[in-house]
């Protein structure tokens, strides 16, 4: 936490940095488990002809999945679900983190055998003030992920709160 | 039974969903979703220390809005846009309720689409995770 937390002309200068490209796969057994995770009992996320049968190409990557980003040893986050590389550094010391806001928008619909390609662009940086966590430092950001050919399929905008 | 956007009225609201997620159920998210952040499932952690708790993952509560949305719209139609806010946080092995209502109802370029005010509310009745979706028939 800290109280007088500043955004410095460094970390401004942040604002409109884009990543470098990094792969989300969306597998059947990839549904199945985000599906599983959230508690899903409908079928036509776990059982190919009920999906098929309900008008999809494949399983449908269930509201708000967007793949699973892939991960490779000493290159991805240890724990977070995004490389190092595709999110921005900020040197901000602050140690610990929030999620603020999600919004996704789609622009297509998003089945297991796709392979999306996400660049994220840091959007926006600023305080804001919280009783419980002090000075609160909040970026947003907006993915693009795109499909293997390269049609945008979905747009996400998301706010972090570092404290 | 799935519904039409012409059955669907302004006003009119989702079925609730209720959910009491235990750390097992955390767990399935984490490995669901690919985020391992030890404040979802690691008492020692220090954040979760700091907090006197590990917590619900937001994006299990914003999963769990989609969820709700998408049991009401039995693949009738599809998801366009989907937002929440986590105002505050949850903590396992308490009971969350998602809720929803339709604010607007109406067509735009040929298309019939649907605003909803969708929710998680905490055990205590408070709004937790206020989100808005359309859906497009």
């Amino acid at each position: 936490m800290a109280k007088n937390f500043q955004i410095t002309e460094e970390m401004k200068s942040q604002i409109g940095w884009t990543s470098k490209p990094w792969t989300y796969e969306v597998s059947r057994s990839s549904v199945r488990a985000f599906a599983r995770g959230v508690g899903y009992t409908d079928l036509v996320y776990f059982d190919v002809n009920t999906a098929k049968k309900a008008g999809y190409r494949d399983l449908p990557a269930p509201p708000t999945y967007l793949g699973t980003a892939i991960f490779i040893p000493g290159k991805s986050d240890d724990n977070l679900p995004r490389d190092p590389e595709t999110s921005p550094k900020i040197d901000h010391g602050l140690k610990g983190m929030l999620d603020g806001s999600t919004e996704t928008e789609y622009l297509e619909q998003i089945c297991a055998g796709d392979t999306l390609t996400c660049i994220t662009t840091l959007t926006d940086m600023t305080t804001k003030g919280s009783i419980v966590l002090g000075t609160t430092l909040v970026i947003s950001t907006e993915s693009t992920f795109s499909n293997q050919d390269g049609k945008v399929m979905a747009i996400q905008r998301k706010q972090i709160i570092f404290y | 039974m799935s519904i039409t956007w012409d059955s669907i009225k302004e006003g009119d609201n989702l079925p609730e969903l209720k959910k009491k997620p235990g750390v097992t159920q955390l767990v399935k998210y984490a490995a669901g979703s690919g985020d391992f952040n030890p404040l979802h499932h690691d008492y020692q952690f220090p954040q979760s220390k700091a907090i006197g708790s590990i917590i619900v993952h937001g994006r299990f509560k914003y999963a769990t809005i989609g969820e709700c949305v998408s049991n009401w719209l039995g693949h009738s139609g599809r998801i366009r846009k989907i937002s929440c806010q986590y105002r505050g946080m949850d903590f396992p092995d308490k009971e969350m309720t998602c809720k929803g209502t339709i604010t607007r109802r109406w067509e735009e370029n040929g298309e019939k689409l649907a605003e909803l005010s969708v929710w998680t509310e905490n055990d205590k009745g408070k709004i937790m995770t206020p989100g808005t979706v359309i859906v497009v028939f």
